[in-house]
């Protein structure tokens, strides 16, 4: 079976790119707590982090493309679809919290502060979306064996 | 100053005009045309006349801020607005047959193939772009008007290229499958970002009359410009393939495998 004809794929499409968008949004954006250009950023962090953007929007336009597909292939599942979502958000948001800010150092989510209350919500928010998306996907799996 | 005006809307007015008269002659010989192209076209030059009107043109204080404006309607979303618009398939149903001919001959040579692949066209738009912002070619355009202006023309046509090459409803002489074109997107939109930021670090263009924050602001502005032409063609292009994917699963019987 094909990738793009499992009905959770455009939605972990679609979770990774929204967060990524809400991240540039609200942290780059809004509050504007890091930014575009850190000073320190090494000069592959600035590569990677440009391939990760682009990369993103393609996501973003490439997933509600392919739930209109699977709608009209009568493929689609909303409750897959959802599972997905979360799953790719929180793991995009814990991609990001542990590699690009801890392992990387891209960033930082804040300066001049104690970033560890920080980098803790941070990433417990994200491992809070992942639990909510596999336990969807369980209790569909579950559902779909009939117990 | 005045002249300057009359001729930038000569310039879009006359491609316009010849467009939209060759749609009415297929409008009137009973062919369909639609109006959703000709309004594509007649947006993409307006766009291009935008850019181009002395006003807009003048280096100010805010002088590379307005060049990058130009820059990003001249090079990304005007010619986007004209490849949607298929100019090529209506100059060949405009034309008698011989000469439509000789056009169909022209677009399969060799020349124009490697001309109009893709990674020619990203080459002629990333190309350009490194010599024009990292050599003092910028700062000889700011005193040489003539040389503005073909700089100007030639993003405008490798944007065309680039456009045409992934997204174009025209024939085109290389047509990449679905995967290479995404590719060779996702690469245009990441050198694209990376290349914005490095003006922002390390403030190129150089030894120009504009200010530090003029130049981070118009790098801001390629940044988030650039993406939003660019999702506009990932837009097109995941259209395309949707438009043409077949209308049943991959396993169901009486269907061949999915293409791509």
């Amino acid at each position: 079976m094909n990738l793009r004809e499992y009905p959770v794929t455009p939605g972990v499409f679609l979770g990774i790119g929204v967060m990524a968008a809400v991240d540039e949004i609200i942290f780059h954006q809004l509050l504007a707590w890091h930014h575009f250009y850190d000073q320190a950023t090494p000069t592959i962090g600035l590569l990677s982090d440009g391939l990760l953007h682009a990369l993103e929007l393609l996501l973003l336009v490439g997933g509600f493309f392919l739930l209109l597909e699977q709608r009209r292939l009568k493929l689609a599942n909303s409750t897959a679809a959802w599972g997905g979502f979360f799953v790719g958000a929180g793991g995009f948001q814990l991609f990001d919290g542990l590699i690009n800010h801890k392992v990387l150092r891209l960033h930082q989510i804040r300066y001049n502060v104690d970033v560890l209350p920080y980098d803790i919500a941070w990433n417990t928010g994200a491992s809070i979306l992942v639990l909510i998306g596999i336990w969807i996907l369980l209790k569909l799996k579950r559902k779909r064996r009939g117990y | 100053m005045a002249t300057e005006g009359v001729i930038a809307i000569l310039l879009c007015a006359i491609p316009m005009l010849l467009y939209l008269a060759g749609a009415m002659r297929q409008q009137r010989r009973g062919k369909r045309w639609s109006w959703w192209r000709s309004g594509s076209f007649c947006f993409g030059m307006l766009l291009v006349l935008y850019a181009i009107f002395p006003s807009h043109a003048a280096h100010g204080a805010h002088g590379f801020t307005a060049h990058m404006n130009q820059h990003l309607l001249i090079g990304m979303l005007a010619p986007t607005f004209l490849v949607m618009a298929a100019p090529v398939s209506l100059l060949l149903r405009s034309l008698p047959q011989a000469q439509a001919k000789i056009c169909v001959r022209l677009l399969h040579t060799r020349i124009l193939r490697i001309w109009c692949h893709p990674m020619t066209a990203f080459g002629l738009n990333f190309g350009g772009m490194f010599i024009l912002y990292l050599t003092p070619l910028y700062r000889l355009s700011l005193e040489q008007p003539v040389l503005h202006h073909f700089i100007h023309l030639h993003f405008l046509l490798a944007g065309y290229l680039f456009a045409w090459s992934l997204v174009g409803p025209d024939p085109a002489p290389v047509r990449l499958r679905m995967h290479s074109r995404l590719a060779i997107l996702l690469l245009a939109m990441a050198s694209h970002g990376v290349f914005s930021k490095q003006l922002y670090i390390h403030t190129f263009p150089r030894d120009t009359p504009h200010s530090i924050d003029d130049i981070r602001t118009a790098a801001q502005r390629m940044y988030y410009g650039g993406d939003f032409a660019e999702v506009l063609l990932a837009i097109l292009l995941f259209n395309q393939y949707y438009r043409r994917a077949p209308r049943r699963p991959a396993h169901s019987p009486n269907t061949p495998a999915l293409a791509d």
